[in-house]
């Protein structure tokens, strides 16, 4: 299933986008920002995270006019987020040029049974997992790149830490199974046992792992990527920052320099005051995000 | 054996470095001043050539990759082979100029343009070209030599010691081109 051609120009544009930072943007000025910054990719949506759980009601994909400024104002790849399941969301993304689809558990969710059918599509999908399972279950519905959800919008790396160490062990754990156990798995799992056998004999997903959701500060970069994560998305922590040019170089800095205490403390420098974010053992469950999708 | 430095700023430098090795080379990933010194060749990966301009800027590497491609060589891939230009377009950017060649950024459209396609070496067989949101090289000076075209236009092509594709050899099984690279060493 993954080495079809179409597959692999999908994947290939993930790999392109490994060590990276992808900024979510509301605007055109905003993602010139981000470009400006060294930003490899730039997620259009109607409003940031946090402002989504401050104010509350649908969101949807973003509005049409605002993701054609965007496309125009920057040269590098525009992702655009379509709501889980929603398929013609998506198509008409796919229509009007976007380099990859998030379909994803910010936005309400239009279908709480059903993913898109990923695989029909041209355009890549990146999904959010919480677990191996998830994430298995998305890569055999056409997903072409993972990211651990976190907890979007509340600047709190928790989740995000929670996610990518789970899948990360989870995948270890498979690579020391025998073959008559890693069917038992694939079912423990809920994941096609095709793809359970991959990661078992590679120890890693068929497709790019990223990172997202609370990343607020180099910092958190330097964590997720440290634990596991080949580049990171940043929602809410730089637009909803003081300094949103300062931070926005500071995470692009980290992402490259994950390893080194050296530069990271550079980026660190003169960087104003992070999002306030959330403590998210005190959120009630149906704000979470999160558990949307499954 | 020979040391191949991978520009490893942001972009596919792991699937360079694996190309390299599985050539016959030795790769290292390089990010600063000191691993650049350590190598016998350099590859400019493919990824956001415009995050990789900000990083070589934010560092100061700029200049002391220059120098280096003025003694050693330079293998740049898609992103790679814009930083190598001479002249970048669509829209301007600033650029190594190591090469003497002017490049189009996302000369193909967006990421649904990207394709597969297959190369004809000139009586050396076929070669399976990946590109993604690939470049079009628009213009090659006199003394580039020009090893593979697509619809007309250069995809391949070197110029003394230094080499670029506008395509991505790292993500296909063929070694020909890291081999051709490692040969120029």
């Amino acid at each position: 299933m993954y080495l079809s051609e179409e597959f692999r120009l999908k994947v290939g544009l993930a790999e392109m986008l490994k060590g990276g930072v992808i900024m979510d943007v509301t605007n055109a000025e905003q993602a010139r920002i981000a470009e400006q910054a060294g930003a490899s990719a730039v997620m259009a949506l109607e409003r940031v995270p946090s402002d989504i759980r401050k104010e509350g009601g649908v969101a949807r994909m973003a509005n049409i006019r605002i993701m054609r400024d965007i496309m125009k104002t920057v040269s590098i790849p525009v992702m655009a987020k379509a709501r889980i399941g929603h398929f013609t969301e998506a198509l008409i993304l796919q229509e009007m040029g976007a380099d990859y689809i998030d379909e994803s558990e910010v936005l309400t969710p239009a279908d709480e049974e059903h993913h898109i059918d990923k695989k029909t599509y041209k355009v890549p999908f990146v999904c959010g997992a919480r677990n191996l399972g998830e994430a298995l279950r998305r890569i055999a519905e056409g997903a072409a790149m993972i990211r651990t959800k976190g907890e979007a919008g509340s600047g709190n790396i928790v989740e995000a830490v929670r996610h990518i160490r789970t899948i990360v062990k989870e995948m270890r754990h498979l690579t020391i199974l025998g073959k008559e156990e890693l069917v038992h798995e694939a079912k423990n799992l809920g994941a096609p046992l095709e793809l359970v056998e991959w990661v078992a004999a590679n120890g890693k997903l068929p497709v790019p792992n990223f990172s997202a959701g609370g990343i607020a500060t180099p910092a958190d970069v330097a964590l997720v990527m440290q634990l596991g994560a080949e580049a990171v998305f940043v929602g809410s922590g730089i637009f909803k920052s003081e300094d949103p040019e300062a931070r926005a170089k500071a995470v692009v800095k980290a992402a490259t320099y994950y390893k080194d205490p050296i530069k990271l403390l550079e980026a660190c420098e003169d960087l104003g005051e992070p999002m306030r974010g959330l403590d998210v053992s005190n959120l009630p469950e149906a704000e979470l995000m999160q558990t949307r999708g499954w | 054996m020979k040391t191949v430095g991978i520009l490893a700023l942001q972009g596919d430098f792991e699937a360079h470095a694996k190309a390299i090795e599985k050539a016959g080379g030795r790769a290292i990933e390089v990010r600063t001043r000191e691993e650049m010194s350590r190598c016998d060749g350099l590859i400019l990966p493919g990824g956001e050539s415009s995050t990789m301009l900000k990083l070589l800027e934010y560092e100061n590497l700029l200049d002391p990759l220059r120098a280096f491609g003025e003694r050693k060589p330079i293998y740049g891939t898609c992103a790679g082979a814009i930083l190598l230009a001479k002249e970048v377009t669509h829209p301007a950017q600033l650029s190594l100029g190591l090469m003497d060649i002017d490049v189009e950024r996302n000369g193909y459209g967006r990421q649904i343009d990207s394709r597969i396609a297959k190369l004809d070496l000139n009586g050396d067989g076929t070669f399976e070209a990946v590109f993604i949101r690939a470049p079009i090289i628009r213009r090659v000076g006199g003394d580039v030599r020009v090893l593979a075209k697509y619809n007309g236009d250069p995809v391949w092509a070197e110029q003394g010691r230094h080499m670029v594709t506008t395509f991505h050899p790292e993500l296909s099984d063929d070694g020909r081109v890291h081999r051709r690279f490692l040969e120029k060493l």
